[in-house]
């Protein structure tokens, strides 16, 4: 029992001591330009220790930048259960559907966010729509497919009950057919919102918007490199938290 | 014409890997208020019967009518209770039954709906679970769940697939009498599908053997001549009881082929 908690803090802390010790040996010897990690510590501790500060708009603590990202997730997150939830429901139910559409979404699933940005600044004729449109659009399909395998996978026994009970369409849905699939939609929901949190950078990168991506894309550019590393930092830091936030919500909808 | 009238049943499923013919022209005729009950081993095709009377799955020859219409499809007034309940995990047991009665008293106002949902979890004596999920539920009481839930369907004809077959032996006891008991107090028809003859002797006026499959069909029915009410401690010494017994193991051993 101690051995084992012990082993559960040690470890980790461990694994950590062994990158930093890989990452201060590469910043010394192949990649001089790679800040080490005490100077991304020197170089980044007032944007940490002050998260909230703001000397300009891409100069700012970096929870407040984070804070705009999250803002900017939530909105294409949203948009991506809005559409992608009805279509996984559509796709699930009717063949006629899926016949019509699944090749389509399979088609349009591999795309990448940077291929979907420009023609969302083509339609949109602004960044901040744009980036929730590829948010959304690349977000989507997870949903879109979890919802529809979940809704093919009910028990046929559940289904029977309805039956025999000669259930309305209506109250078939909202009865069985929606609680049935709720823990695939759930699923589904919480990869979404991991490749949410994936594309923001990208498409903050490509329109310069305020926010963790922007600013790592700036700072780039500004030649201060030890950003680029605090901002990779925080979203890892808020990708996983975001995960495990929804792995809790996806529990609470598990059919026990 | 009975009341409810099986007429030669064919029914044969067909897969990938070949087809298996279940039912090979299976015939039952039962009246109104009478318990019937199908005996046969596990895999004969009992269940396969069961569906096709339910509606469930179609035919392939023969047709099935209750109280003069043919069975097209599923319905309430063929309630059922499933060999494995098939309760919505998602819902209490207050709104596993109140599905049925909402569905089949939809005309009716809701303080009366909620009025019998209430009486039937009484009847099955589940009143303090009636705010529990399956999950949270005995095997034995999620089976009474599943009785309330086919009584709340008001059904012509009420049709139970091997409802003990998950139970322990003493659960099945006590809820093989209070079967009765309900059963007693109604006295609707009933058809119940079982693989314990003994079960079957207990609780039904009628009894008709299922051959083995492929191709299973109906023996002619026993009759137990056994009063009512009945006795669980005392029975097995009756001479009636011994009697539909020995009819019963001896048409089902005459049917099974050597190699089983």
């Amino acid at each position: 029992m101690t051995s084992s908690r012990a082993s559960r803090l040690v470890l980790p802390l461990l694994g950590v001591a062994l990158v930093l010790v890989v990452w201060t040996a590469i910043s010394q010897t192949v990649a001089p330009d790679l800040p080490s990690p005490a100077k991304t510590w020197t170089e980044s501790r007032r944007y940490v220790l002050e998260p909230f500060f703001k000397d300009g708009e891409m100069n700012q603590g970096i929870l407040r930048l984070a804070f705009y990202s999250l803002v900017r997730v939530a909105k294409g997150y949203a948009l991506a259960l809005a559409i992608g939830t009805p279509v996984g429901f559509l796709l699930g139910l009717s063949r006629t559907f899926r016949e019509a559409f699944d090749p389509i979404i399979q088609f349009l699933r591999p795309i990448s966010p940077l291929a979907w940005l420009p023609l969302g600044l083509v339609i949109f004729r602004q960044s901040e729509p744009a980036a929730i449109f590829t948010i959304a659009l690349c977000a989507m399909w997870p949903t879109v497919i979890n919802t529809a395998v979940g809704v093919r996978s009910i028990s046929q026994d559940y289904l029977n009950v309805g039956r025999v009970l000669r259930l309305p369409r209506r109250t078939m849905l909202a009865k069985i057919i929606v609680p049935a699939s709720l823990p695939y939609v759930f699923t589904g929901y919480r990869l979404s919102l991991g490749l949410a949190w994936l594309v923001i950078v990208a498409s903050e990168m490509l329109t310069g918007a305020p926010g963790v991506g922007g600013f790592l894309w700036q700072e780039y550019n500004s030649l201060v490199y030890s950003h680029i590393i605090l901002s990779v930092v925080t979203i890892g830091a808020i990708g996983f938290l975001l995960d495990r936030l929804m792995g809790a919500v996806e529990q609470r909808f598990k059919i026990v | 014409m009975p009341y409810l009238d099986v007429r030669e049943v064919h029914k044969t499923f067909a897969s990938r890997r070949g087809s298996t013919h279940v039912l090979g022209g299976a015939t039952l005729a039962m009246e109104d208020a009478e318990f019937v009950a199908i005996v046969g081993y596990s895999g004969s095709g009992k269940t396969t019967l069961v569906s096709l009377i339910a509606g469930l799955i179609r035919a392939d020859r023969g047709e099935i009518a209750l109280d003069g219409a043919l069975v097209t499809g599923p319905g309430p007034e063929r309630g059922i209770v499933f060999q494995q309940y098939s309760l919505l995990p998602w819902m209490t047991v207050r709104q596993n039954v109140g599905l049925a009665v909402d569905a089949v008293d939809a005309g009716q106002p809701a303080a009366d709906r909620r009025r019998r949902t209430e009486e039937l979890i009484a009847l099955v004596n589940l009143t303090a679970a009636a705010d529990k999920r399956p999950s949270q539920l005995s095997g034995g009481m999620r089976q009474r769940v599943a009785v309330a839930r086919g009584l709340a369907m008001r059904p012509k004809v009420l049709l139970m697939d091997e409802p003990f077959s998950a139970l322990d032996a003493l659960t099945r006891a006590t809820l093989q009498d209070e079967l009765l008991r309900v059963w007693t107090e109604r006295r609707s028809a009933v058809v119940l599908v079982t693989n314990d003859v003994d079960e079957a002797i207990l609780l039904a006026d009628r009894i008709y053997p299922m051959t083995p499959g492929p191709g299973a069909v109906l023996g002619p029915p026993i009759d137990v001549s056994l009063p009512r009410p009945r006795q669980r401690r005392h029975l097995s010494l009756e001479p009636a009881y011994q009697k539909a017994r020995r009819q019963i193991v001896d048409f089902l051993r005459a049917g099974r082929r050597p190699a089983v």
